[in-house]
């Protein structure tokens, strides 16, 4: 009696690793049982999210999973499906994720949207018209593999989004028959969105599908790139609305007329003044707006060299063993007025950007006398110093003498 | 002429000093300083030390008091009251950083005076009790240590303060119950910071007072100890007051230059506020009196046989340190033989083992 009760607990053991929904699957049972290369996805679904919550692949392809004979597992009788064509990938996927009953059984907080955002995109549009080639789930998501998109190795996790995008986007043979430029990632991966994403790790930061959609993919509207940038740089969108450029840029792509749109390089007042200014290609040198632009930038190099001065002060105090932790908090304040000064650029208006520009500098010159007192103050206390043990040499010196009178009474 | 001008203002002060005798019986203590001698021999140095430690006591009661009028005893202001001293208070830097300096010179000036007491063999009969309360004072100078250094409520002795409190936990069966009335609680807070400072500003000071009190007076029952083997009688003495003391007087102030050398070029730090929901900053160490022991525990493995490493180490500490304790009773043998090499020989590992692994512990 004890013998196939351990038997069964070893069997149990051994088939413990395929998850419970596939537990007395056929699909799986045989599949794995093929040769190499006939195997089909029955490996690779062991890491798919949908075998994680109790699904088979009898729930997308149809058929009988408890029947060991293929021809009943796989009959139409029995609503076996197969492959669904290229085409009609999306639709077939939506079965589950466009029903909100469905969803909540699995994963309540997801969104069942997807196929409807997918039909309104270049994608869905260009697939609805019988072209094969563009991107369906699959693409994205990969097919049997498919992870949840907070997984690290899922092709559409924050960090993998772009290098997945990339790999039709930069393909110039796929792109050629549609006439899109390829340098996208190339340029991408120039900006600070992706030294923010890979260098610094902030899954936030924006890559392709931020700006463009993900199942509703498509290039943002010349004239709603502002709104675009503005989902993230909420403040800098309400000063640009304000300022004379909005009216002038709207036509011609806003922030990226100045910034680029996918090589965002990190902004400084080079591109107000001096040979690579982006203020010149619309402005002559000389010109009233060219004049601003140099005041404003002269402004925020002012404040920004101020700040660094009393950094270096406000260092060499602390280096001496000084204490400047509260001057150094100041200063903190000091460079947030900065990040406000080039804020209030983008208002176009030199009044904007005055409150934060004066109030830095006083905090500039506070914190720099604050350094240079301690510094002072360093060279009294060794000044101090040098006298106190010179007095003490004094009274040392004045001790022994006592002594040797003392001593040299008979 | 001058002798009928002088004659009524020293009948005046003899009169008034017979006064305050009659009443104070101050003639007693002049007495007792009139004939107190110092042994002249090739460790006469050495009695200098019991005089810097103390100096360094009468300077941390000073700047001590000092610094009270200023520090506020609870978490939400212990720091900023602390910043407010070194940044805010006329000469506070100065204060704070001689009484953090003086406290370590205090501890290595006590180490010193305990190994020169131990080589000179100052602790045999009948000074057993003089090395007992001196034994006792190193563990309440230590005491001073480990309480005072939380009280700035910074993030290094936060860390360190429940580093110290979580050895203290692992002693077999009294641990938990010594770590909670450390802490005044489960784990390092704001009780443990108002316990620490009631230690270190009222009952260590107490304490202290009557044993350094105790100490000075048996010192001085029984007069400055000579080497073993040498009769005091053969010995040249000199007076302690003044001729000794204005010696002593002339190192104090030596004392007191590298003290103000110290706090004027390395100004005590003052380091980030605590912060409970922080990580421990990497490399946390304990001051150096510390170290060898924090160290010795590092390198125990979890487990030694069936012990667990960190109880062996305390177990191991618990002997040496009664060993240590007990030196004026095993140091004599049975027939009155003095065991002077078996006490050298302590002394130097001792001493090596310490210099070792504190050196061990700041490098590694």
């Amino acid at each position: 009696m004890r013998a196939p009760a351990i038997l069964f607990l070893l069997y149990w053991s051994l088939v413990g690793g395929v998850p419970s929904g596939s537990a007395a699957d056929s699909c799986m049972t045989c599949h794995s049982a093929m040769e190499e290369g006939t195997k089909g996805p029955s490996t690779l679904i062991r890491n798919d999210v949908h075998i994680a919550h109790g699904l088979s692949c009898a729930d997308c392809h149809g058929g009988d999973r408890s029947s060991d004979d293929p021809s009943i597992a796989m009959s139409k009788a029995k609503g076996f499906k197969g492959n669904p064509a290229r085409t009609a990938i999306p639709k077939f996927c939506a079965s589950c994720h466009a029903s909100p009953d469905i969803m909540r059984k699995f994963a309540p907080s997801e969104r069942v949207d997807q196929y409807q955002l997918y039909q309104t995109s270049i994608h869905g549009k260009r697939l609805a018209a019988g072209d094969a080639n563009v991107a369906t789930c699959i693409d994205c998501h990969s097919v049997h593999d498919i992870r949840a998109v907070k997984d690290a190795l899922s092709p559409v996790h924050p960090l993998r989004v772009a290098e997945t995008c990339s790999r039709c986007h930069s393909d110039k043979r796929k792109m050629a028959p549609y006439k899109i430029a390829t340098d996208q990632f190339a340029e991408y991966r120039t900006s600070v969105h992706w030294e923010a994403m890979t260098k610094r790790g902030d899954l936030s930061a924006p890559s392709c599908a931020s700006c463009h959609g993900n199942h509703g993919a498509k290039p943002p509207d010349v004239a709603s790139v502002a709104a675009v940038c503005g989902t993230c740089h909420v403040l800098f969108q309400a000063l640009y609305e304000k300022s004379v450029h909005k009216a002038v840029f709207s036509g011609e792509g806003g922030c990226v007329v100045c910034h680029q749109n996918h090589a965002i390089h990190k902004p400084s007042t080079a591109m107000l003044v001096g040979p690579n200014a982006v203020c010149s290609g619309c402005h002559e040198a000389g010109s009233v707006p060219a004049r601003t632009a140099a005041q404003m930038a002269a402004w925020i190099d002012g404040l920004d060299r101020a700040l660094r001065q009393s950094e270096t002060v406000l260092a060499r105090a602390e280096e001496s063993g000084m204490e400047v932790s509260e001057a150094q908090v100041r200063l903190l304040d000091g460079r947030e007025n900065l990040v406000k000064s080039r804020l209030a650029l983008h208002a176009i208006d030199p009044g904007e950007m005055r409150t934060p520009i004066d109030a830095g500098m006083v905090i500039a010159r506070e914190t720099l006398d604050a350094g240079q007192a301690a510094l002072r103050e360093k060279n009294f206390r060794r000044w101090g110093l040098a006298l106190s043990v010179l007095l003490i040499g004094i009274a040392i010196l004045a001790i022994r003498f006592l002594i040797r009178r003392l001593e040299a009474r008979p | 002429m001058t002798e009928k001008t002088n004659l009524p203002a020293t009948d005046l002060k003899n009169k008034t000093l017979d006064w305050l005798d009659e009443r104070t019986g101050w003639r007693m203590v002049r007495d007792l300083m009139d004939h107190k001698v110092v042994p002249l021999h090739a460790g006469t140095a050495w009695y200098y030390f019991g005089g810097i430690t103390l100096f360094l006591l009468g300077i941390q009661a000073i700047t001590g008091i000092l610094l009270l009028l200023y520090y506020r005893p609870s978490v939400a202001e212990a720091f900023d009251s602390v910043r407010f001293i070194m940044t805010r208070v006329e000469f506070g830097w100065l204060i704070r950083s001689i009484h953090s300096w003086s406290a370590n010179l205090l501890i290595l000036a006590a180490f010193v005076h305990m190994f020169s007491v131990v080589f000179t063999h100052a602790y045999r009969r009948p000074r057993e009790l003089t090395w007992l309360s001196g034994i006792a004072l190193l563990g309440l100078m230590l005491g001073f240590g480990f309480s005072g250094y939380l009280l700035p409520w910074n993030q290094i002795s936060y860390f360190a303060t429940k580093v110290g409190t979580d050895v203290a936990a692992s002693v077999p069966i009294a641990g938990p119950g010594i770590a909670r009335f450390l802490r005044g609680g489960e784990d390092v807070g704001a009780a443990t910071l108002t316990r620490f400072f009631a230690f270190h500003v009222m009952i260590l000071p107490l304490i202290t007072f009557g044993l350094v009190g105790m100490h000075l007076l048996l010192v001085q029952k029984h007069g400055m100890s000579t080497p073993s083997g040498v009769s005091p009688s053969r010995l040249a003495h000199m007076k302690f007051f003044p001729n000794f003391f204005l010696r002593e007087l002339a190192v104090w102030y030596g004392v007191l230059a590298v003290l103000g050398t110290l706090a004027a070029i390395f100004p005590w730090e003052l380091g980030l506020k605590a912060d409970p929901f922080a990580s421990a900053p990497a490399g946390i160490r304990p001051e150096w009196y510390f170290l060898a022991q924090f160290y010795t525990l590092k390198l125990i493995p979890s487990h030694v046989w069936f012990f667990e490493g960190e109880l062996l180490g305390l177990l191991g500490f618990g002997l040496l340190a009664a060993g240590w304790v007990a030196l004026p009773f095993w140091a004599t043998g049975r027939d009155g033989e003095q065991r002077s090499r078996l006490v050298a020989a302590a002394g130097v590992f001792l001493i090596c083992y310490l210099a070792t692994f504190t050196i061990l512990g700041y490098l590694k």
